[in-house]
Formats: structure tokens, C-alpha cells, sequence
């Protein structure tokens, strides 16, 4: 078996002499770009801003990016197989109804959140079956559950609010390691980011959803299966986007129906930010946590720069339109210079003929 | 060959007699309106003062300015884009109003509507301009200007609100006074439905827009100008969204820092709910408007029936959805008839 091998191809001595394929530049990409940015600014922003390196800056900062950062990560591998999921502060909203309404009939908390994580699961199932198995169109389908949930999360808890959480539940949700500043839930938040960034960049799964991002058709040629594949995203959504929102319910100590409402806009810029391509195929999760970071940094260095709150969705804005129409630019002034090239090279040529 | 199919095909009259009939039942608009009739024909029969001249009056009035807005987006829509702006576009215009009235209590209506119209079409050119432009999805566009036309709205009001003392009685009166029991802002509003509706159908540009949508390479080969006529349809749109700015600084109380906001998907869902494909190519405007109708509807008409207002939302949901699996059993069932059809005729 093995001499038939060697004899057939000679896989072993012709590599050395070939050159090493060159993977692709993950320094120079556009995801590097955005951690480059990032660092930037985190080091201006240190450097001029006072108060900004501060183990108080991180806490906060760090708390407040959690419930888009923990969306985010089902978010960018959705949109990286070419769909939206529009529904999730939704089920954010939802999930924190039904927590505060289990524990204020007297559930036990764990119970409760329990309780809450379900219902966000079952919400995502139901995105998932509409949409991966009776094939509607993801945006319709979730700006239908975005009405659908925060509908539900109305008729759960009405109009009241429950705060009454118990004390040791909430002060872990604001909790810190120690004095460095960095809140305890980042631990776990940091495992969701993790798993959800092997899952898309060291697994066959993750492969093939890039596959579905370019074509769903060819995907499915090559032996993907693509409903199967968005059922999952869109249950894995649900459950994440639960998760935050027992996260919000719990730092806040208030469950409301309209908790997180709006969010899920900001997660969607965050995501685009970080250089996902809303048509799919494109996209790490490198890229989506710096984008998230750097919205949140930035919003976080603007409020201690005394910059009024609301000026601060304009430069989310600015810097949404500009990363996608930064390559649009880049390229246009690529032509230009080669096309100036061009004429110079044959103003020249026409020079030196007539000689 | 011939003779078997002249004995099972029906004759020319009876023909044409079937086929417009599967024509009214194959219509996009039809399962928004039968739904709209039955609502009202409902709630109606339950509290017969949802039909009182006051309750039309409010029902006409809650549901213009989402009427404008959804036939504006059908616009975008049906060229395979989207404009999530539009909530914040009605916000800036509709504080501009109000500021105008502050500065200039004199100023002639017509003047201050066209002056709405025009700062909506400078927004929504924007839009075109960057969608057109840059080559980049108006999803991400749109929602970077949802954003940044929020934020110049916040840094501009700030903390301040004009109140309905703050315009003239004239304007105010804009959305009391009645056209033959119809609001003159609805009035203005279904002129500027139907002008659309009109140019969509019959108009050369407008028929572009469906071909742009139903496959932007192939109208591109077919000689028409796309960034033209998305661009426009971007302008209108924010026209459309300034117009509907004018009336809401007409209709309610306060105008502020966050007023439209959230507006834009409840635009988008109207529309749907129309009838109008999500990825375009088909829909009308009218259906959208009808679509805008009906959702506003369902929250009066719960109010009406009794039906704990909490539901309303959720069930605007289901509504959403329900629109969205009919046009999906429709088309299905037009590809399996036009699959069948080709099979049979050689």
C-alpha cells in the first residue's frame, strides 16, 4: 500500500524545493485594521485623556460593552452566512420579563434565570424553523419577531418592573477580579467569544458558513447543509441574546419589558464596524470584538471628555459609514494614481519616438 | 392535437372572464385588504362608535404620516434597498418646523411644507449619493445615517421642545380641520399615495425600478440607468420622509431630540405587511399604504374590542409574519403553475 504510494506520487522530496505557499496576511487585512485603530485610539485616549487609564475606566467600560459583545458573537456568524437577525434585543427584552415575573412569583433566582435562558432559546428556535426550514427571508421574519417578542415581553410583565433581584445575584453581575478593575462576568463573556470564534474559524462548520455567505446554492453542493446550519445560528442567537438579557436585567436590577429595546441597531453597527460584510462570506471575530471595543472605548472616552451622550451615536454613525466606504475611496484614488501613471508613462513614450 | 385543446380550454370570453378574476385573487394587495375590511367590519360590529365620524377622523389621522413613510419605502424597497434613515430624517424635519415657527411665526404653510420636503430630499439625496456612489449596501448606509441624522437631531434640539403653542393656529389645524370628513393632512397624503402609486404603474423611470429590483445586472444590460434611478428613489424617499416630518410637527404636541425615533422598522413591517418583497421587484405602493392602515388600525381597534393593550404589540407581530408565509405560499404556488405551464406547452 505504502510502496504503491511513493511510487504513484512523490509527495515528500519535491516540496522542499517548492516555494511555501503564503497563507493570507492577517496582518494587513481588514481585521488588523481595526485592531490597529483600536489600539490607537486606546493609546491616545490614555495618553491625553485624564482618568481615562484607570481600573474605573476599565470596569465600566468593560460592563458596558458585555450585552453587545456577548450579540455580537452569534450576530457576525449570521451575517457572515449572508442573513440578519434583527430580532435579538428583542429576546433580550423578553427574557428579562419573564426573569423578573418568575422570580417576583416566587421562583428561585437560578429558576428564574433558567426560565429566561429558555425562553430565549425557544424564541431562537423559532427564528431558526421560519427561516431554515420554511425558507422565509431572515429580515422579514426577525423585524416580525422583533415585534412579535417585545410584544410578548409587554403582555408578560405589562407595564410594571420588577427590582427586587436579591442582593448577591446583582452585585456579582457588577462584581470585580480583584483591583484590577475588570468585572468578573467578563470570564464567562470571554468563553462565549472564545467558543463562538472557534467554532467559525477552526471548524468545518465555521468553514461552510463563509461557503453559505458566498452562495447558498454552492454551498449546498458541496455537501453543507445550509438549513441545518441556520437553524443552529438562529437558536445559538436566542440563547446568547437571553443571556444578555439576564446580564442587563441584573446589573440594572430592573426587568422591564422595554430593556435593551434598540439594541439591536448598535450590535449591528458594532458587527459591520468590525468588518463583517452584510453580504456575507467575510468577516473574523478578531475583528468584530475590536469593533465592539472601539464603539465602546470611544463612547467611554468621549463621556469623560464631557462630550454630551448624544452626540455619541453621531460618531457611531461617521464611523460606520466610513469603514465601508473607506475601500470604495482607497480604490478610487488606486485608479487615479494609475491611470496618472499611465498617462506620464505615455507622455514619455510619445518623447522619446519623433527622436 | 389542436382539437383536444380546443375542447379543454374554456372559450375567449369565458377565458378572459376566469383570468381577471385570478388576476384580483393573484393581486399583492389583496390579503392586506381583505384583512383591513375584516378588522374593521369586526370591530365595528362589536363597538359601533369605532365607525362614528370622530373615530374614522382618528383612525385617518394616526395613520397618515406611516402611510407616507411606507410608500416611501416601498420606493427604495422595490429597487432591492432599504432605508432604515427615515425615523430620523422625520425627527430633524419635523424639529426644523418647529424651529422655523419659533423664528418665523409668519411664515406662509406652503412655504414651510416645501421647505420640509426639500431638507427631507437633501437627506435622502444623501443617502442615494453614498448608496450610489460608494457601491456599498444601503442597509449599512442607512444605518450609519440613522445614526448621524439622530445625533445632529440630538446636538441641535438638545433638551428644548416646541409645543403646539409654539405654531400658528393655521398649521395646527392642518390635521383638525376635515375635507369631506377627511383630515387635510390625510387628504395630502393619499394625493401624494396615489401620484406615486400612478407613476410606479405607468411611468417608464417607474417601471425601471421593478426591473432594477428584480435583477439589477440584467436592467443594467438592458440599457437602464440604475445609480439614476436609485438615487432618486432614495431622494423621494427622504422627500416623502420630510413631508410626513411637516405633518407630524402638525399633528402632535411636541416635537424634541427623540421624535421619530425607532420609526423605521415599523415602516419597513407596513410595507411588508402590503405586500411589498423585502427583496424587491414587487409590491405597490398602495399595498404599503393599505399595510401602514392596517397596522395602525389593529392598535385602535384592540383599544375598541377590549383586548388588553398589551397584546397589540404582539400581535402586529403575528400579523408581520402571517403576511410574510402568505406571499411566500403565493409564490411558490405561482412558481409550481409556472413550472406545470411550461411542462404542458411546448
Amino acid at each position: 500500500m505504502s510502496e504503491h504510494a511513493t511510487v504513484a506520487v512523490d509527495t515528500t522530496a519535491s516540496l522542499a524545493d517548492v516555494a511555501p505557499v503564503r497563507g493570507p496576511r492577517w496582518y494587513a487585512g481588514r481585521d488588523a485594521t481595526m485592531i490597529y485603530i483600536l489600539l490607537a485610539f486606546l493609546a491616545y485616549a490614555a495618553l491625553s485623556i485624564p482618568r481615562f487609564a484607570s481600573p474605573v475606566t476599565t470596569g465600566f467600560l468593560l460592563l458596558d460593552v458585555v450585552p453587545t459583545l456577548l450579540i455580537a458573537m452569534p450576530m457576525t456568524l449570521i451575517i457572515v452566512t449572508g442573513e440578519i437577525d434583527l430580532s435579538v434585543a428583542s429576546i433580550a427584552g423578553l427574557s428579562s420579563a419573564v426573569l423578573g415575573v418568575a422570580w417576583a412569583s416566587g421562583a428561585g433566582i437560578w429558576v428564574s434565570i433558567g426560565l429566561a435562558l429558555g425562553v430565549g432559546l425557544l424564541a431562537g428556535i423559532f427564528n431558526g424553523v421560519l427561516i431554515a426550514y420554511v425558507g422565509l427571508p431572515s429580515l422579514a421574519v426577525t423585524i416580525g419577531t422583533l415585534a412579535l417578542f417585545r410584544g410578548l415581553a409587554l403582555v408578560v410583565i405589562g407595564d410594571n418592573a420588577v427590582a427586587n433581584f436579591p442582593k448577591e445575584i446583582t452585585a456579582l453581575a457588577s462584581a470585580k477580579l480583584g483591583t484590577s478593575g475588570i468585572p468578573l462576568v467578563i470570564l464567562p463573556v470571554a468563553a462565549v467569544v472564545l467558543v463562538f470564534g472557534l467554532v467559525l474559524h477552526h471548524t468545518a462548520f465555521g468553514r461552510g458558513l463563509y461557503a453559505m455567505g458566498y452562495s447558498k446554492d454552492a454551498a449546498h453542493f458541496v455537501g453543507i447543509n445550509v438549513g441545518n446550519s441556520k437553524f443552529w445560528l438562529y437558536v445559538a442567537s436566542g440563547l446568547v441574546s437571553a443571556a444578555a438579557g439576564v446580564f442587563w436585567t441584573l446589573r440594572y436590577t430592573s426587568a422591564r419589558s422595554d430593556n435593551a429595546s434598540g439594541l439591536e441597531l448598535t450590535v449591528i453597527a458594532a458587527v459591520l464596524l468590525g468588518g463583517v460584510s452584510i453580504f456575507g462570506g467575510k468577516g473574523s471575530v478578531p475583528g468584530v470584538l475590536a469593533g465592539v471595543l472601539l464603539i465602546g472605548s470611544l463612547n467611554y472616552a468621549l463621556r469623560l471628555g464631557r462630550v454630551s451622550d448624544v452626540v455619541l451615536v453621531t460618531v457611531t454613525g461617521l464611523l460606520l459609514i466610513a469603514s465601508v466606504i473607506a475601500p470604495s475611496i482607497s480604490a478610487a484614488v488606486g485608479r487615479w494614481r494609475h491611470s496618472q501613471r499611465l498617462r506620464r508613462h505615455l507622455a514619455q513614450d510619445q518623447g522619446a519616438e519623433p527622436g | 392535437m389542436s382539437t383536444q385543446a380546443t375542447q379543454t380550454r374554456p372559450g375567449p370570453a369565458e377565458a378572459g372572464a376566469t383570468s381577471r378574476l385570478g388576476a384580483l385573487l393573484r393581486l399583492r394587495e389583496l390579503p392586506v385588504t381583505v384583512a383591513l375590511v375584516a378588522l374593521v367590519i369586526v370591530t365595528a360590529a362589536v363597538n359601533p362608535l369605532f365607525l362614528s365620524p370622530q373615530g374614522m377622523k382618528d383612525l385617518m389621522l394616526n395613520a397618515t404620516i406611516m402611510m407616507l413613510l411606507a410608500a416611501g419605502q416601498t420606493m427604495v424597497i422595490v429597487t432591492r434597498n432599504i432605508d432604515l434613515s427615515v425615523g430620523s430624517i422625520l425627527g430633524l424635519v419635523a424639529f426644523g418646523t418647529g424651529s422655523i415657527f419659533a423664528a418665523a411665526p409668519t411664515m406662509p404653510i406652503w412655504l414651510v411644507l416645501l421647505v420640509g420636503v426639500g431638507f427631507g430630499a437633501l437627506l435622502g439625496s444623501l443617502n442615494g449619493l453614498l448608496t450610489v456612489w460608494a457601491k456599498v449596501p444601503s442597509l449599512v448606509i442607512t444605518l450609519g445615517t440613522l445614526y448621524v441624522f439622530r445625533g445632529v437631531n440630538n446636538g441641535w434640539a438638545g433638551p428644548r421642545q416646541f409645543f403646539a403653542g409654539d405654531r400658528p393656529e393655521a398649521f395646527g389645524n392642518l390635521s383638525v380641520d376635515t375635507l369631506l370628513g377627511v383630515p387635510i393632512i390625510t387628504v395630502l397624503a393619499l394625493a401624494v399615495v396615489i401620484v406615486l402609486a400612478v407613476y410606479l404603474a405607468g411611468a417608464r423611470s417607474g417601471r425601471d425600478l421593478y426591473a432594477i429590483g428584480s435583477d439589477p445586472e440584467a436592467a443594467k444590460l438592458f440599457g437602464i440607468n440604475t445609480s439614476t434611478r436609485v438615487f432618486t428613489a432614495f431622494l423621494v424617499n427622504g422627500a416623502l420622509a420630510g413631508l410626513a416630518g411637516v405633518l407630524y410637527a402638525s399633528r402632535f404636541n411636541a416635537v424634541g431630540a427623540t421624535t421619530g425615533s425607532g420609526l423605521e422598522l415599523d415602516v419597513v413591517a407596513a410595507a411588508v405587511v402590503g405586500g411589498v418583497a423585502i427583496f424587491g421587484g414587487s409590491g405597490t405602493v398602495i399595498g404599503a399604504a393599505i399595510g401602514a392602515i392596517l397596522l395602525n388600525t389593529i392598535t385602535s381597534s384592540l383599544t375598541a374590542l377590549r383586548v388588553d393593550k398589551f397584546w397589540q404589540q404582539a400581535i402586529v407581530g403575528v400579523l408581520i409574519i402571517t403576511a410574510i408565509l402568505i406571499d411566500r405560499l403565493a409564490s411558490l404556488r405561482h412558481a409550481k403553475h409556472l413550472r406545470e405551464r411550461e411542462g404542458r406547452n411546448v
